[in-house]
């Protein structure tokens, strides 16, 4: 784990984890459901794929086998 | 030949950004820009037969790929973000070329102005909020009137009630919790409660709030987090991010 300068500092002191080690659920939280939003003929046909609803059901299968696993 | 798609990770108003040189993104590719009337796309060249919607639909199933894509896509968006205010754009973003980019940036210039002035000097905060449910509540001692079975059922009522009021309880600390950091935040916006069972915790998530705040008000916004702690919820602070949440150019007038 690197910690970087005073921030870093004192993100480690309040318990944070540092940004290499973002949670994948916190940034679909982000990457799915914000950002800018492009629709319309530009795009290659991605709006038409529920990827949030897809990308959930991805993760609380793999969240069930490794509960499975242990 | 394969064909190929330009993905674009994110916009920026146009200023030098030195030091992004031999940036690679999603499936390794490297990242370049896009100039256009004064603003910059980040992207990068993807082969189709991984990022066309087909491929896609399967890829965005497998774990490993989503991951390491939401992960390469990210850190693009950190870099970029470490340097100028941006707007990222959401994950397998792919333009069957640069024209159809730049056609974007013309069309939208004004929107993306606005939203890059709006997240110029800010950062995003996540918090969020639990509460522990199973854990007993307040020992009710109830007087044993009418035999065991009354009792139980008293006992059992007294835990509902309990239960009921510690989730009240929690919740409306939950709401106070949002309300005091969106008057600090510039803005603020309610992400879905991510269930149990992506959270990886045990407890119902309460909040999952996303906090857009100005760099000279940080240290007051942390403060106040670390103060609100041990209310009766369990608070977790992520960040700083890359504006993600306020940046979404299709939603209007969500303040």
């Amino acid at each position: 784990m690197t910690v970087d300068g005073p921030r870093g500092a004192a993100l480690a002191e309040q318990g944070r984890l540092p940004a290499e080690r973002v949670a994948l659920v916190d940034l679909l939280d982000r990457l799915l459901a914000g950002g800018v939003v492009v629709s319309g003929d530009l795009v290659l046909s991605i709006a038409d794929i529920d990827l949030v609803r897809i990308s959930l059901r991805v993760l609380i299968m793999s969240v069930r086998e490794n509960l499975g696993e242990a | 030949m394969t064909d190929t798609g330009t993905y674009l990770y994110a916009v920026t108003e146009e200023t030098p950004s030195p030091g992004l040189e031999g940036l690679h993104g999603v499936a390794d590719t490297e990242v370049r820009t896009i100039p256009c009337e004064g603003l910059v796309a980040y992207v990068s060249t993807v082969p189709l037969d991984q990022f066309g919607a087909e491929p896609l639909r399967r890829s965005m199933e497998d774990l490993d790929w989503l991951s390491e894509t939401a992960g390469a896509h990210h850190h693009v968006v950190e870099e970029v973000a470490d340097r100028a205010p941006v707007a990222p754009v959401r994950l397998v973003t792919v333009y069957r070329g640069d024209e159809q980019v730049k056609d974007l940036l013309r069309a939208r210039h004004d929107d993306f102005v606005d939203v890059l002035s709006s997240v110029a000097g800010r950062r995003e905060w996540g918090v969020k909020a639990y509460v522990d449910l199973s854990a007993p509540g307040p020992a009710q001692t109830a007087p044993s009137l009418g035999g065991p079975g009354t009792a139980y059922l008293k006992r059992r009522q007294a835990g509902l009630r309990s239960r009921e009021e510690a989730w009240r309880q929690a919740a409306s600390e939950a709401e106070r919790l949002h309300e005091t950091l969106s008057s600090i935040a510039v803005a603020s916006h309610r992400h879905r409660a991510q269930d149990p069972e992506l959270s990886g915790r045990k407890e119902a998530m309460l909040l999952n709030g996303a906090y857009l705040v100005e760099r000279s008000r940080d240290d007051e916004f942390l403060k106040t987090v670390d103060d609100l702690r041990d209310r009766g919820v369990e608070i977790e602070l992520t960040g700083p991010w890359a504006p993600y949440s306020f940046t979404d150019l299709e939603v209007r007038g969500d303040g």
